[in-house]
């Protein structure tokens, strides 16, 4: 078994997470860009897990997955609230915090 | 008792608490807690002393002919407190001497205790009187019980202090309160030798103040002679100031400002007594350092010259006194220089002895005067101008009177007889004859002049306020403890006379002992030449004195000062107290005192105000100084850059301050892709 193909497929993942977070205006594209990302993380433990043999790795990425779960939770009722109060959800718009 | 004897001196003390505390609410405003407690010290005393006589002379010192056998002193002490590797100990240490003055300071405090509840009845500061009285006796006695020379330096510095209390009692007129400024301040000039001698002998003993170590040492050689000679001048120095010798005898007249018990107290038990005291408590010292009858050394000692000095001048001011206190404040003085000259002689034991009987017929002599102010001239004390012929109205105040004024002349048999002798025979056997001479002559002035005092008291025609008011005996409290001291001043003298020697083996001391062995006499040797010499010349100075005053005899010397001008001016030097006085006051004190306050007062003006003033100039430049620059430019600029810096920061910064997520999330994926990019070309590989 060859780590560099698990690897691979982790950075272009979590490359067209990076891209989909930074290009993207659509909040709930964003957050799903998120998580690519995190996938992506996960990818890369479970194979270094498989690597050395152990099941640490699998256990991290169950974290991971949990806390994803509640993160998006967290992040689609912003977006929800931006959405009834703006009626959209591009983030360009949404700026309250300039100073 | 001898091992408890702390409670001696710790019952008077806590009295003294007792009376300030609790005496005004108590029926008698305190005397009763006085009289328990000197009391109560008194009967302990009087078991110490039981027990020390019934102690047995096991300690054996010497060898061969000189061996002596000698009661071992009890010495309890226990560690006061710590300086570095120095314990300073505190405790007791009872031998003869201890005992005897014991005895001595618990019964003529407790008689002047009873005397007082009369003669002070109805003062306006009873219960403050009581309660000094008491911490007087508890001063006097921790000083005779001391272990160690500093907790020596505490009962006689207790002393002091309330002696000033006691002399100046009725402070509200300006003379007394200055009499009791003068003997507090007379005698602390003698106390900077105490404190001067006690730093000399602590370290030149090794670091102790133990005074049976410090007598060892001096005896046994182990402390050089030059030092022991500057640690006896210095310790001299507070004898000197504290028994009123020549010089500094002056405060000791001035001290009768005080109610007559107190003179009482202070003239026969405590306070003057506390110099002899000390001389014969460290006599090791003193005997070796200045070399009192050591052979080869002259005709004269230090001590037996300033002893010698004082009997004469003493005496001769007694003559020319009309205070009937001052003629006993005096004698007190003469007889206090008999003292000192005899431990200058090496007359240890006759000191002690005659300390031990002239403290009965002197607190008699002061309690007798006492009386006859207090019922025969209405509060007087001229004997001129308001006394005489009390005899008739006075009988008992007369008859104790006489029997003390003929102890302390020297008459056999009464007690003042054996102890002058006493100290008479050693200073002949020691070969001081000088002395022996001086020592006659002030036993004929002695005689004289109390004959005088009696004569102008008790005889002629009543005068004054005793031919005006009537006449009257005292109330028993106060007639009781003259009886008794007239009964002392007769046999006290019985214990070494007639034969017995009770008194010298008692008080004989085992560190003492065997140095005094050649010069000391324990058992003094009564010769009859010598006791016919002394009682001749005592008896001719009464008859003299009576010749004089009574039957107006001696024609050519009657009123000589009133017709010579030379006899004139030599009774205007006594009068004037040979200008001690006025060289004290005027030449010494004004001439310290004036130059001083002078410089004193440039001093203030020049240097003082000039630094005054100059700090006031600087502080004001210094003000400008820090107003312009520090505060005007340095801190407030400070302030101004710090706001000014922030605004501008803030605007700055402001400008990435965008409100987007996406711009922060780009710089934040930016910043980690360089750090990961740094990462792998510095540290990886």
């Amino acid at each position: 078994m060859y780590l560099v193909e698990y690897l691979l497929l982790a950075a272009a993942l979590f490359s067209i997470g990076v891209y989909g977070v930074l290009a993207r205006k659509n909040g709930v594209l964003v957050l799903m860009s998120i998580e690519l990302m995190l996938n992506a993380v996960n990818i890369n433990l479970i194979a270094f897990g498989a690597f050395r043999g152990n099941a640490i790795g699998q256990v991290f990425a169950l974290f991971v997955i949990a806390v994803a779960a509640a993160e998006v939770g967290v992040g689609m009722a912003i977006v929800l609230l931006i959405f009834r109060n703006r009626a959209s959800v591009n983030l360009d718009e949404v700026d309250l915090m300039r100073g | 008792m001898l091992d408890h004897a702390w409670l001696i001196p710790a019952i008077p003390a806590v009295m003294f608490w007792l009376i300030l505390g609790f005496g005004k609410r108590l029926p008698g405003k305190g005397h009763e807690l006085g009289i328990a407690g000197v009391g109560a010290s008194f009967v302990l005393s009087c078991v110490a002393a039981v027990q020390w006589i019934g102690r047995s002379t096991d300690v054996t010192i010497g060898e061969g002919a000189h061996v002596e056998h000698v009661r071992k002193a009890v010495e309890h002490s226990t560690t006061w407190f710590d300086i570095g590797n120095v314990h300073i100990r505190v405790g007791t240490y009872i031998d003869g001497l201890s005992v005897a003055l014991l005895v001595v300071v618990g019964l003529i405090s407790l008689l002047v205790h009873v005397y007082s509840t009369a003669y002070m009845h109805d003062d306006r500061r009873y219960t403050h009187y009581f309660a000094a009285l008491s911490l007087f006796t508890a001063g006097m006695l921790t000083l005779v019980s001391a272990s160690s020379a500093l907790q020596m330096l505490f009962g006689w510095e207790a002393m002091g202090v309330c002696s000033f209390m006691l002399i100046g009692h009725w402070w509200e007129e300006k003379e007394n309160s200055n009499a009791a400024l003068k003997a507090f301040l007379t005698t602390r000039t003698g106390d900077v030798g105490f404190l001067i001698g006690l730093s000399i002998l602590f370290f030149a003993n090794g670091q102790t103040f133990d005074v049976r170590v410090w007598n060892a040492n001096a005896l046994g050689g182990h402390v050089s002679h030059l030092v022991l000679l500057m640690g006896a001048i210095a310790l001299m120095g507070a004898v000197v100031g504290k028994s009123a010798q020549f010089p500094l005898h002056t405060w000791l007249p001035d001290a009768m400002a005080g109610p007559t018990p107190v003179s009482a107290l202070i003239h026969a038990a405590t306070m003057v007594v506390a110099g002899v005291f000390l001389f014969s408590r460290l006599y090791g010292v003193f005997f070796t350092g200045f070399s009192i009858a050591a052979p080869g050394h002259g005709t004269f000692t230090v001590p037996a010259v300033i002893g010698g000095i004082t009997i004469i001048i003493a005496a001769l001011l007694a003559f020319v006194q009309d205070d009937i206190k001052k003629v006993l404040a005096y004698s007190t003085v003469s007889q206090l220089g008999y003292m000192v000259m005899a431990l200058g002689v090496g007359a240890w034991t006759g000191a002690i002895f005659h300390l031990f009987t002239h403290a009965f017929f002197k607190a008699c002599l002061f309690l007798g005067a006492g009386s006859v102010s207090h019922s025969g001239s209405h509060h007087s004390f001229d004997m001129k101008r308001d006394m005489g012929g009390l005899r008739k109205h006075m009988p008992i105040t007369f008859a104790t009177f006489g029997i003390a004024s003929l102890a302390l002349a020297g008459i056999f048999p009464l007690a003042g007889f054996w102890s002058k002798d006493d100290i008479l025979v050693t200073a002949g056997h020691n070969g001081y004859e000088l002395f022996m001479v001086v020592g006659l002559i002030g036993a004929f002035m002695t005689a004289a002049y109390m004959t005088r005092c009696v004569w102008l008291t008790f005889y002629g025609e009543p005068r004054g306020a005793a031919a005006e008011h009537h006449p009257h005996e005292s109330p028993a409290a106060i007639t009781a403890p003259l009886v008794i001291l007239a009964f002392l001043s007769i046999t006290a003298g019985w214990l070494n006379g007639f034969g017995f020697h009770y008194f010298g083996h008692w008080t004989t001391n085992e560190t003492l002992v065997h140095a005094l062995e050649r010069v000391n006499l324990v058992e003094p040797r009564f010769s009859f030449p010598a006791a016919i010499i002394s009682l001749a010349v005592a008896g001719s100075g009464i008859l003299l004195a009576w010749l004089y005053f009574e039957k107006r005899a001696l024609g050519p010397l009657q009123d000589l000062a009133a017709r010579n001008a030379l006899a004139a001016r030599l009774k205007l030097v006594l009068v004037r107290k040979y200008y001690l006085d006025d060289l004290y006051e005027k030449v010494i004190v004004a001439g310290i005192a004036g130059p001083i306050a002078r410089g004193a007062y440039w001093f203030n003006q020049t240097v003082i105000d000039g630094v005054v003033n100059g700090a006031g100039v600087g502080a004001k430049a210094a003000g400008h100084i820090v107003y312009d620059i520090i505060d005007q430019k340095v801190v407030d600029g400070a302030i101004n850059g710090a706001g000014f810096t922030a605004e501008e920061g803030g605007t700055l910064l402001r400008i990435i301050q965008t409100g987007r997520v996406q711009q922060y999330a780009a710089a934040l994926f930016g910043a980690a892709a360089l750090f990961g990019l740094a990462l792998v070309f510095f540290v990886g590989t």
